[in-house]
């Protein structure tokens, strides 16, 4: 598993890469009420917002880990938005996507480095 | 955490109990325990929810026709109120606006009123200039914590401290004794829901708390889910839904004004901005305060611009609050119209992320209240 300074977490699967918030982004975020997914085909850049998630504090945006395309979007969230508060970092994962560039990943954070990034 | 910060005499029970945190009103105060905000709020309509608002003011006010004294910043009928009786009013401005709501109950022998954290050393200094002349003291009273508890358990719960609550009705106000300290209570709250805010000597506080959250049916309840009750409940957060521009008849606080204080009344008049705000009483204000429920799942939040159709024109409102509502089950809002689409079932358009999404105006409160008259 890696992650980025956005609290995402990106786990390898097959040939593409399933992206969802850490425990800790959920924790902060407070109980998550919307969440708004891109659709599937969608090519986005990093650092481009591609999902609008909403909790009973305030709205954030999860942007795009790296460059690549949408490949798949874990719709059930969508109806029970609840679920990125209960189970994070297993089945509310957000999309799952097909990077450009595989090695990219390299440059994220392991475990390690992003429990250290959180204090 | 800010050291200039102040904080209640139940800080320590906060951190204790996990809150979270945050800086309101110059206070330190917790937005939220480990439960969160979403527990917590349908935990208090469930059941029971306990609320420290100990950063609010409480203040004394005592003199000759002290009553009177205050009906000149208050338009409200202060002088009719029945002796340990309270009603809701808000200090007026000279060009009609609300400088701050406030709960004024009848002590007999005095007047006892609870104001906004953010507004009271201001609403002190303008009941000190305007009421001391006249021979009213006007007394600040810090050596007592405040504490709401809140949902249809309340009664049952605060009775086993002391089975006299139980006489009380809304907007009752009384001297009980709990925990072995004088209290003074009022049947009243911000949520929506049956419940009593408990004025207790700094030194009980504490120990009241904790008997009140050794019961399985209290929660502890943060600033959070004290704003998400209050938005269903379809009650104004002054500095959001009212403030110094809203006039009580835009902000739809016409029922506050008895008809006694209005044109024609006995007492009309003699308050800020009295003329302004009973012309605007009687001939309908060019804006209204309305609930609205939008119609997707997202959440229009305080400062959202509401449009007349899904396309073109400039705004023709805004959301003053707004929010999810636990108890309703989806997004819930507050905000100004104009008067002419501000029937309920009127539909209109808010613009969340660059997009107009549908909104409805909705009866408010959003939830039945709960309230023991």
């Amino acid at each position: 598993m890696k992650f980025t300074e956005e609290h995402e977490w990106l786990r390898v699967e097959g040939d593409v890469v399933v992206v969802g918030i850490t425990a800790h982004a959920a924790e902060q975020l407070g109980d998550v009420v919307f969440v708004e997914l891109p659709e599937a085909g969608t090519e986005v850049s990093q650092d481009e917002e591609v999902v609008v998630i909403e909790s009973v504090k305030a709205a954030s945006d999860i942007l795009a880990p790296l460059d690549g395309e949408i490949v798949e979007v874990n719709s059930p969230i969508v109806d029970e938005p609840s679920k990125v508060n209960d189970d994070p970092e297993g089945e509310a994962w957000f999309f799952k996507m097909k990077l450009e560039d595989m090695s990219a990943m390299d440059e994220l954070m392991d475990e390690a480095a992003y429990k250290n990034f959180i204090g | 955490m800010d050291d200039d910060l102040k904080t209640t005499v139940l800080n320590d029970l906060h951190v204790g109990l996990g809150a979270k945190m945050v800086p309101f009103a110059g206070y330190s105060m917790p937005v939220q325990y480990k439960a969160g905000v979403l527990k917590e709020h349908l935990h208090t309509r469930g059941s029971a929810g306990l609320f420290d608002v100990s950063h609010m003011g409480q203040v004394i006010l005592r003199g000759p026709d002290v009553a009177l004294a205050l009906e000149s910043l208050v338009p409200v009928n202060i002088a009719g109120l029945g002796e340990n009786r309270q009603r809701y009013g808000f200090f007026t401005n000279d060009a009609g606006g609300i400088e701050d709501d406030l709960m004024i109950a009848n002590r007999g022998d005095h007047l006892f009123v609870v104001v906004n954290a953010a507004c009271k050393d201001a609403d002190i200094a303008h009941m000190r200039t305007a009421l001391e002349p006249r021979g009213i003291q006007v007394e600040q009273i810090e050596d007592r914590a405040l504490l709401a508890l809140q949902g249809p358990q309340s009664e049952a719960v605060l009775a086993g401290l002391n089975p006299a609550v139980g006489d009380m009705t809304f907007m009752d106000v009384a001297t009980v004794e709990l925990v072995g300290a004088e209290c003074w209570i009022s049947r009243s709250g911000y949520t929506g829901e049956d419940g009593y805010e408990i004025s207790v000597p700094n030194h009980a506080a504490l120990a009241l708390a904790e008997a009140l959250l050794a019961d399985d049916r209290v929660m502890a309840i943060g600033l959070g889910a004290r704003d998400s009750l209050r938005l269903e409940a379809g009650l104004c957060l002054y500095g959001h839904d009212i403030d110094t521009k809203t006039t009580p008849a835009a902000a739809r606080l016409h029922w506050a004004i008895q008809k006694i204080r209005r044109a024609g009344g006995d007492r009309a008049g003699g308050f800020p901005g009295a003329d302004l705000i009973l012309q605007e009483l009687s001939e309908g204000p060019a804006m209204a305060r309305v609930g609205l429920r939008p119609e997707g799942r997202a959440p229009m939040r305080e400062g959202v611009e509401l449009f007349a159709n899904a396309e073109g024109g400039a705004p023709i409102g805004r959301v003053t609050s707004g929010g999810f509502g636990p108890s309703v089950g989806g997004p819930v809002a507050m905000g100004y119209v104009p008067s002419e689409l501000s029937e309920p079932g009127t539909a209109l358009f808010g613009e969340l992320r660059g997009k107009r999404q549908p909104v409805v105006v909705a009866v408010l409160p959003f939830v039945k209240p709960g309230f023991k008259r």
